[in-house]
């Protein structure tokens, strides 16, 4: 998990300050005696935010990095991570296809140049009706007619409700990608060309890292990052607020900034789901384009003209 | 009957050494399937990378071929079990062509499925992790049933002429002699025998047809099971199975013609059996064009918004030409050809069954490009050439060297065995003496 985590680790490295707190995240207290034993206090004191939220003070030379984190096994990855029902809402009116979030995704899931697992697409439904940017990430349906097709178990249903991909287990038929109908999948046609720290690691379901050549790919909703108490990649990139992740069970999602009431939101703001009809039941919900932040504008479309 | 008759038929229908003809023929499939093969090297090295396929249209002439050869392999339950359980007996020196025609297919099917495989060398989890809710399951099951039921009923008739051909060592050669020995040494023509041999023929047809149904079924459900414009229809079934029918009497038709002038059998494949045969290519062309209107006309008439843009692009947009090419090669043109007397002559015949065999692929290739460059969502976010297909060097090199390779094999197999079932001929012959 080199690479991958540069950014994370980063994140980590300056978020030291919540060292105790992220102590926990391993199984042995750094605090633990006989790990003390060989440690001398070397006087200096660095203050610290314990997890009750109180102002410690913790000799230095006790402080050591974060560990790696624990990958979870494979049989881990495909029961998902307990007691959650993963949601996201999708807010149309925030958005002005910055793809702020397909490029932090691309990056973060080291994806094969040209190819998205978040699409942005210009819609417009009928000649006189408006306009406007629509994000789509994989839609996590609790009836996926992709997890029905797969031969072989290597797109699987969690209970969280993440619908993820057994890379090392694809025999890459495509029938998956023929059966979504929201286009979702991307297949590694050739050898994806990734860091050479990044091929070498050993493919992990959660993270969907590294690719692999003669297998599909795409939008695994991060459940490494949930698991670590962050936000996926997408809702954390995009400077205009427009994703918003969370827990249909805790009845809240977030982008970051702003925090909800999940039934609230989508009752207060008419959330809708896409192509409701074919009853693939989405666990990701849109918010109509209505009091926009932002003008549609679409360059593309004009750059393709010129 | 006579001996001399009875010999006059085992040396017309023994079969014979490649000509210079039957020489260059082989050379030039062996060469197909050696431009296949090496392709096929390249794509394993450099992965799908080396097809036309992209993330949209993410299967194309591997799977229409796949398709193909499942739709033509049908004609063996035709021929050998429907024609056979109902008690037509003109069909008897035919059953052979048919059969063979089925097993080379429906191995070619399965080995062309593994080239569409990212990951080839995964087969194996087919079995280990195999889940019977996908489509791919059931026909991996099917098919298989569906290989070794016809390769049994390519054997067990063979029995009583391999008891013949053993007879002829010197001209057989040595190795042909040994295979001869090694699959009916133990072949005696006793009276039990031939009770076994048709109560298990009998068995084997009655079972073949719902497993040949079952596998072009399942094959049109790997579309029909998903969502897509063009592949959501309940009429999938039976439209694949009409035409799959049509395109192995097709290929019967061609092979008869085709061995008859070749190996002069003019006496065994009469003009008669051109003409049956051109009926019943009819009665299936007609059966075929019915479920075309029902699979294009219904949700042309309503023309939702999802099916609007594929069926005008068959109609009158990109693939209109082709589109219409296989409509009228695969059907009405043969049609119009076989359904008057002087048509159904051996080598109008023989144009139709080309024109029907041509067109049906094409008409596989439209059921499977078109539909998923029509998404429903439009097609964003991804390279240019993501937006268009068409196959790659590599993958025409590949389908060719799989087609030629039935070839091979149906080739290969005239050379070894009686084409015309020698046996089953000298005891219809008896028959219609004694009548």
């Amino acid at each position: 998990m080199k690479t991958n985590d540069n950014s994370r680790r980063e994140f980590l490295a300056a978020s030291l300050l919540a060292g105790a707190a992220l102590a926990g995240c391993s199984n042995k207290s750094p605090f633990t005696p006989e790990e003390v034993a060989d440690i001398k206090p070397s006087g200096e004191m660095v203050k610290l935010l314990s997890v009750d939220g109180e102002i410690i003070e913790v000799d230095k030379a006790f402080l050591k990095p974060v560990p790696e984190m624990p990958t979870v096994t494979n049989d881990e990855a495909r029961i998902g991570i307990p007691g959650k029902k993963f949601a996201m809402v999708i807010d149309l009116s925030r958005c002005k296809n910055l793809k702020k979030c397909q490029s932090a995704c691309n990056h973060m899931h080291h994806i094969h140049p040209g190819q998205n697992w978040i699409k942005v697409y210009p819609m417009q439904e009928a000649d006189h009706t408006a306009p406007y940017w629509q994000p789509t990430t994989c839609m996590h349906c609790d009836e996926p007619p992709c997890v029905k097709v797969c031969p072989v178990d290597a797109t699987f249903k969690r209970k969280d409700g993440a619908v993820l991909i057994d890379s090392d287990r694809c025999v890459g038929c495509r029938f998956c990608m023929a059966a979504c109908p929201y286009s979702t999948r991307v297949f590694n046609w050739e050898e994806p060309k990734v860091e050479k720290e990044v091929a070498a690691l050993s493919y992990n379901c959660e993270t969907s890292v590294p690719q692999k050549k003669g297998t599909v790919g795409k939008c695994d909703f991060c459940p490494d990052m949930v698991r670590q108490g962050s936000l996926p990649h997408c809702v954390s990139a995009c400077p205009n607020g427009v994703f918003f992740f969370g827990d249909i069970l805790e009845d809240s999602v977030t982008n970051g900034s702003e925090t909800f009431r999940f039934s609230d939101l989508i009752k207060d703001k008419a959330g809708y789901r896409l192509m409701e009809d074919l009853g693939t039941k989405p666990s990701v919900y849109y918010l109509p384009p209505v009091n926009r932040n932002f003008p549609f504008e679409n360059h593309e479309a004009e750059e393709k003209k010129d | 009957m006579e001996k001399s008759a009875e010999n006059k038929i085992i040396q017309d229908l023994l079969p014979q050494e490649f000509g210079k003809q039957g020489k260059i023929w082989v050379i030039g499939l062996l060469a197909i399937c050696a431009l296949g093969a090496f392709a096929y090297g390249r794509q394993l090295y450099y992965g799908l990378e080396v097809t036309g396929l992209r993330d949209y249209v993410s299967w194309g002439i591997y799977i229409s071929n796949f398709v193909f050869f499942v739709a033509i392999s049908l004609v063996g339950s035709l021929i050998t079990a429907v024609l056979r359980l109902t008690n037509v007996h003109w069909s008897t020196p035919l059953t052979r062509i048919a059969e063979i025609i089925a097993v080379s297919a429906i191995t070619f099917a399965s080995l062309i499925i593994i080239v569409d495989m990212g990951r080839p060398e995964r087969f194996y989890n087919l079995f280990l992790h195999g889940r019977l809710q996908s489509p791919i399951i059931w026909d991996v099951i099917v098919i298989t049933t569906y290989f070794f039921i016809s390769l049994l009923l390519l054997y067990f008739p063979l029995l009583p002429d391999l008891k013949i051909m053993i007879a002829f060592k010197e001209r057989n050669g040595k190795w042909l002699q040994k295979l001869y020995e090694f699959l009916g040494s133990f072949w005696k023509n006793k009276p039990e025998q031939f009770k076994i041999t048709d109560k298990a023929i009998n068995i084997l047809s009655i079972s073949i047809i719902p497993v040949a149904f079952a596998i072009h079924t399942v094959t049109s459900w790997l579309f029909a099971t998903t969502y897509r414009p063009g592949w959501d229809s309940t009429n999938f079934g039976a439209y694949f199975i009409s035409g799959a029918f049509l395109v192995g009497s097709g290929g019967v038709l061609i092979a008869m013609y085709i061995f008859r002038t070749h190996y002069k059998l003019e006496k065994y494949i009469t003009n008669d059996h051109f003409d049956r045969m051109g009926k019943v290519v009819v009665l299936l062309a007609l059966l075929y064009l019915y479920f075309n209107v029902n699979e294009f006309l219904v949700p042309a008439f309503k023309m939702k918004k999802s099916e609007e843009e594929h069926l005008l692009g068959l109609f009158t947009g990109e693939f209109a030409p082709v589109f219409w090419f296989a409509i009228f090669t695969a059907m009405i043109i043969p049609i119009g050809i076989l359904l008057f007397k002087k048509g159904r002559r051996p080598k109008a015949a023989f144009v139709a069954g080309i024109l029907v065999v041509v067109g049906s692929w094409f008409k596989r290739y439209l059921i499977v490009t078109p539909t998923l460059l029509h998404p429903f969502l439009p097609m964003h976010d991804v390279p240019a050439n993501y937006k268009h297909y068409f196959p790659s060097w590599e993958e025409w090199a590949i389908a060719g060297g799989s087609l030629a390779g039935a070839l091979l094999v149906i080739t290969f197999f005239a050379r070894i065995f009686p084409i015309i079932p020698i046996h089953e001929t000298i005891i219809e012959t008896e028959s219609n003496e004694n009548k």
